[in-house]
């Protein structure tokens, strides 16, 4: 992946994969100390200790006929790449929680990209289901909820044109500000 | 600024248009590949493309919806039109460019891109 949004967008996809009716992407930039955070926090069905086991083993493969996952990996490979590192925590019934590390000023580290991008397009995706995008630089936070439009827009649903083209504009507008070095 | 005041106009008229679409035959379905080859090789700029495209041309009863992954990784991204009473058309190594071309075509116009298809990709 050439932008950790993108990696961000494919691991919200296990959360919608799992059933979930809120996911809260969370971007933590943290200059003082150098450091990067990316939460992917989501209230689908979670994982047994034993699948967890599994997808944290980075040489852990289920391939038979089918495909290796790659998500996880591929994210953990740009975290640790980056002086940092990935952690997944997670239970049945509950969520699961995959954080990921990056040093900001690292060499190697993937730029964050495109992060409205990658919102918009889960929002478009997924009206039936809520986004929480929540974005700190430095203390500053911008914060978008699709709960509360839900509750503005009554029956009218996010991904009517107009809206996401308000959506879009005021994810334009938050992010400007916090002038995100990312 | 956008405003929670303008999310309310915008909501009033946004029934008014569902209303109007309402009863209308059914429309095209678009399907983007969202798995991780399909992101990975430039999903998201595609779909994005997609959508701005048929809210500037005003198009109504499109929907624009994602499947995982399809098994041709090599073609992706990967779009998937299905036109009512058509057959359905696959499109492969897609970008934003193309995606304004395919809704111009194939979705206002009835003709699909051939060029662009996985059945001409393949050849
Ligand atoms: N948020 C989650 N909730 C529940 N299970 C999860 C979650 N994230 C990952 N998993 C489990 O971990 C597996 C591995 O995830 P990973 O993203 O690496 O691969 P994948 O989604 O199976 O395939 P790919 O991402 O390559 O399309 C998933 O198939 C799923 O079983
Ligand atoms: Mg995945």
């Amino acid at each position: 992946m050439r932008e950790l949004s993108l990696n961000v967008l494919d691991i919200a996809q296990n959360s919608i994969s799992a059933g979930a009716s809120l996911v809260t992407l969370s971007v933590c930039e943290d200059t003082a100390n150098d450091w990067l955070t990316l939460t992917i926090a989501d209230n689908g069905r979670g994982m047994t200790p034993e699948q967890l086991d599994r997808v944290r083993d980075p040489f852990y493969t289920t391939r038979t006929t089918r495909k290796v996952g790659m998500g996880i990996p591929l994210f953990r490979m740009a975290a640790e790449m980056a002086g940092g590192g990935l952690t997944i925590e997670s239970v049945v019934g509950v969520g699961t929680t995959v954080t990921a590390t990056f040093c900001l000023s690292h060499i190697d580290r993937m730029p964050l990209g495109d992060m409205a991008g990658t919102v918009s397009a889960l929002i478009r995706l997924n009206p039936q289901l809520d986004f929480l995008y929540r974005h700190e630089v430095d203390g500053n936070v911008f914060e978008l909820d699709t709960r509360a439009l839900r509750e503005v827009l009554e029956d009218v649903p996010l991904c009517e044109p107009d809206v996401m083209e308000w959506i879009n504009g005021t994810l334009a507008e938050g992010l400007l500000p916090l002038n995100s070095q990312a | 600024m956008k405003s929670i005041a303008e999310l309310q106009a915008i909501r009033d008229q946004a029934r008014a248009k569902i209303a109007m679409r309402e009863g209308s035959h059914e429309g095209t379905r678009i399907v983007v590949g969202m798995a991780t080859c399909g992101i990975a090789a430039g999903a998201r700029p595609v779909l994005n493309a997609f959508v701005e495209e048929i809210a500037k041309r005003n198009i109504q009863n499109v929907s624009v919806v994602q499947t995982g992954c399809i098994g041709m990784c090599q073609f992706e991204p990967i779009v998937e039109v299905l036109a009512p009473g058509k057959e359905k058309v696959t499109y492969g190594l897609m970008d934003a460019e193309k995606a304004v071309r395919v809704v111009t075509d194939h979705i206002v116009n009835g003709n699909p891109v051939a060029e662009y298809t996985v059945a001409k990709l393949m050849k």
